[in-house]
């Protein structure tokens, strides 16, 4: 029911936008490479070899892009009702961990029951945990901001404490392995193309529920509610949309599909919670769902770009240092963040002159 | 003599002709008012002069030398001021503060000579008799007074052309009083005012000149006293407009809803009520006058269900339980009565996304809504009336014509008006006018909050006044006059009530 003018339509716009950030972030990243004395079509060769340039890396940009997948949508539901959701970290933590333990408890179950309760134990860890800030928020006005991260520390903790001290494999920093029941197939149980690499059908998951959350958000009144509330609270107000339940709904579903996160590193890798697996994908999908501007469908394609990132900067560390690879990693999401903000002030100046 | 002359102005955006060939001039010492409906190009004019836009062709002279004004700093340096429809002040700084920021006086260099600078305002506004305490903070001012923060910051910028870009519709009755009597002060003090209005009343009061643009071109550039209100409001609109139609004798004395002595304690806004006791019946209008802030907000709030009362009783026909639905046309549309970023349909569906009509088990259904949106939007003439299109392109008498359109189709009894004209032009407060008459003849009852003494003598059935949180008065609107409701209005008078 939400369609775009074909003329000055605004998703395109916004997609060239996004698409200028990209080609402007390479290009700092160049400078860089070049200040550090290295050879900048060197590393972009190794780098496009590595990670698009066979069925391997592939399979690694596929299996590093799912769980940015999640974490964009929780930070895009969140973005949409105008909260800025920072607690995916510790939501996905909560929700990991509990798909872990229900996964290992569990074990004996058949897989068409255990795998689903280990997702659902992750969407309903996560969610609590996304709950519970909001609730702050929303109750007593505190800033989401602080309460998420405040509530990713206590994450932390809490994992730490149980995974060392409740669920632990002695001399190991990992929960008991999950029931071979409770295990999703790698892809290359069903294509050969993926040989060797650990993406699983928790993609699919992923592109399912950006199939359902844009029509969540666009064709349901719930979804309306969360827009209405993200645009105008006052306006809401009077439309008789109680704006505090749906913020505290809306940190659910983020921390829900935060939760998710473990379904892909849990249930289809290492079949067991680690500590420090998330590697700050939580932070990262502010990042996806920014140059996505929110949407389900858009967060996709963000998540594959940030995906070639994530792997991309692994393999070229045969060449540049790890922790120079991490800053331009780092300096190309800061500047597709800018870019995006400039480009888009700059392209409404061009399409609208003027009331 | 000329002290601006505006020749052959076009200003064009994209296909759009805003200014066509447009040529006016002002005389110094005068208060000169340009007139016409929304987007008929008086602020694309005056936007021109001041710098904000450049102009695609056309001369302006000041004081008879050809300029080129690229950015409002020229026009300030050419002793042109421009005082804007929403006002340009920090709520947190105090009015001096706001007067010279940008332009601070200093001493050693680089000191803020804070006394001095006081003094100054000071004397200006004795000068010119705009009444201000200049250590008060913006946020605790009441708007008349920020509007007076933004005249005085242009006299200290040493303007002496001022333009003003409609001043009044945001005052109440007494602030236009004041407001009008300053113009009259600037101009004895050899200031030239430029008026953006469209309220024919102050045109016919204050003004010595006036232009009329309809759709980019001037109709007439003539005295005052060479036209009529008739004639200018013909010229503006380009038709005579419509009689309103008449009203129908109240039928029924049953009662849609009655405030029994309620008293109310508000959060939003000191204006609580005492004691308050009125009753609405089916197919009246009944008028609300008051100067902002005795009570209204919290009379909305109440009834809207959004508040109760500490003690007393509203009754809905006799029983207590508030209806589900109550059709309510909000003061401040934006704020409160649209979302800017979304599009036509979504804001028809706004407070009503949840009725069965357009939603089954949660899912918006696509004919019914599509069937809905554009019924209103040609009902209501929402022009342009396309259902996908970003509210935010519409003008605000097509944005009004929407919300109006979306209470009004509600499945409510009661209708609560508030401020529903308040800045729309000539034809937009006809059509308001008429459908909330046509709706009280169709047996609604109309609850009407205006600051507006002619809108509510001329639609309400009884009007009831309001001070310090209680009725003064109640008054059968053909039975009385603007002059006798301002009395009660300030609490000079009030009725023996038994």
């Amino acid at each position: 029911m939400i369609k775009l003018p074909r003329f000055r339509s605004p998703s395109l716009r916004n997609a060239i936008s996004s698409l200028l950030a990209v080609i402007v972030a390479i290009a700092i990243s160049t400078i860089i490479i070049v200040v550090v004395g290295k050879n900048p079509f060197e590393v972009y060769s190794i780098f496009l070899r590595e990670t698009l340039g066979n069925p391997y890396g592939i399979g690694q940009v596929l299996f590093k892009a799912t769980p940015l997948m999640f974490t964009g949508f929780a930070a895009g539901i969140c973005f949409k009702a105008g909260l800025f959701n920072i607690g995916a970290e510790g939501q996905l933590l909560i929700g990991a961990f509990c798909t872990a333990i229900i996964g290992y408890v569990f074990a004996p179950l058949p897989p068409v029951i255990l795998v689903p309760l280990c997702i659902i134990a992750g969407i309903i860890g996560g969610g609590l945990w996304g709950i519970i800030p909001g609730f702050i928020k929303a109750t007593f006005g505190a800033h989401e901001v602080i309460n998420t991260i405040m509530m990713n520390f206590i994450a932390a903790g809490v994992v730490n404490y149980l995974v060392g001290n409740v669920f632990f494999v002695p001399a190991t920093v990992h929960t008991p392995e999950i029931g071979i029941n409770a295990n999703l197939p790698r892809l290359e149980s069903f294509a050969t193309f993926f040989h060797g690499s650990p993406v699983n059908l928790s993609i699919f998951l992923a592109l399912g529920a950006s199939i359902l959350l844009q029509f969540y958000l666009s064709r349901t009144t719930f979804g309306y509610e969360i827009r209405a509330t993200g645009l105008s609270q006052d306006a809401s107000r009077y439309a008789r949309i109680k704006t505090s339940r749906v913020m505290i709904w809306t940190f659910f579903l983020s921390g829900a599909l935060s939760g998710l996160v473990g379904t892909n590193y849990v249930l289809g890798y290492k079949h067991y919670f680690e500590l420090g697996f998330s590697e700050g994908v939580g932070f990262i999908g502010i990042a996806v769902a920014l140059l996505a501007r929110n949407n389900p469908i858009a967060i996709i394609v963000t998540a594959l770009f940030f995906g070639i990132l994530e792997y991309g900067s692994l393999t070229i560390n045969v060449i540049i240092p790890k922790e120079l690879a991490n800053i331009i990693q780092a300096v190309a999401i800061l500047s597709i963040i800018t870019l995006t903000k400039v480009f888009d002030r700059y392209q409404i100046r061009l399409m609208e002159p003027a009331k | 003599m000329n002290i601006v002359e505006m020749q052959h102005m076009t200003k064009r955006f994209g296909q759009y002709v805003a200014n066509d060939d447009v040529s006016v001039q002002f005389q110094e010492k005068s208060i000169h008012a340009i007139i016409g409906e929304n987007g008929a190009g008086k602020s694309t004019l005056m936007k021109m002069l001041y710098g904000f836009h450049t102009p695609d062709k056309g001369i302006i002279r000041i004081r008879g030398k050809e300029e080129r004004i690229s950015d409002p700093s020229r026009a300030i340096s050419l002793g042109i001021g421009m005082v804007h429809q929403h006002f340009m002040l920090i709520p947190a700084l105090t009015a001096l503060e706001n007067i010279i920021l940008g332009d601070e006086p200093t001493r050693y260099g680089s000191v803020l000579d804070i006394r001095r600078a006081e003094e100054e305002v000071i004397s200006l506004s004795e000068k010119y008799g705009l009444t201000l305490n200049p250590r008060h903070r913006i946020q605790n001012l009441p708007i008349g007074s920020q509007q007076r923060v933004e005249i005085l910051k242009i006299l200290y910028r040493k303007a002496d052309i001022i333009i003003f870009d409609e001043p009044t519709p945001v005052l109440t009755p007494q602030e236009v009083h004041s407001f009008l009597t300053s113009l009259e002060n600037l101009r004895a003090e050899g200031k030239t005012i430029i008026l953006i209005t469209h309220k024919l009343s102050e045109v016919f009061t204050v003004c010595d000149r006036l232009t009329i643009l309809r759709q980019g071109k001037v109709v007439l550039s003539c005295e005052k006293t060479e036209t009529t209100p008739h004639e200018v409001a013909r010229l503006m609109t380009g038709q005579d407009l419509p009689p309103s139609p008449g009203k129908d004798t109240i039928r029924s004395e049953d009662k849609t809803v009655e405030f029994v002595n309620v008293s109310s304690r508000s959060r939003i806004s000191p204006d609580s009520l005492k004691d308050m006791s009125f009753y609405l019946r089916r197919g009246e209008i009944l008028g609300v006058a008051g100067v902002e802030g005795n009570g209204q907000a919290s009379l909305i709030q109440l009834v809207l269900g959004f508040q109760h009362p500490i003690s007393g009783r509203i009754l809905w026909k006799g029983k207590s339980n508030i209806p589900s639905a109550i059709a309510y046309i909000p003061d401040d549309r934006i704020k409160n009565g649209m979302i800017s970023d979304f599009t036509l349909q979504e804001n028809l569906l706004l407070g009503r996304h949840k009725e069965l009509e357009f939603s089954h088990r949660s899912v918006f259904q696509r004919t019914p809504v599509n069937a809905f949106s554009s019924r209103v939007l040609s009902e209501y003439d929402v022009q342009p009336g396309n259902p996908s299109l970003p509210i935010r392109n519409l003008s605000g008498g097509n944005q009004q014509k929407l919300v109006v359109g979306r209470e009004l189709t509600k499945d409510s009894e009661l209708v609560v008006a508030n401020q529903p004209t308040r800045g729309l032009d000539i034809k937009a407060i006809e059509f308001v006018h008429s459908v909330l008459i046509r709706e009280r003849n169709r047996g609604r009852s109309v609850l009407l909050i205006s600051s507006d003494l002619a809108e509510l003598l001329k639609l309400s059935d009884r009007i009831i006044v309001m001070y310090e949180g209680t009725i003064t008065g109640v008054f059968d609107s053909s039975a009385t006059t603007d002059e006798e409701l301002g009395l009660y209005m300030t609490g000079v008078k009030r009725q023996v009530t038994s």
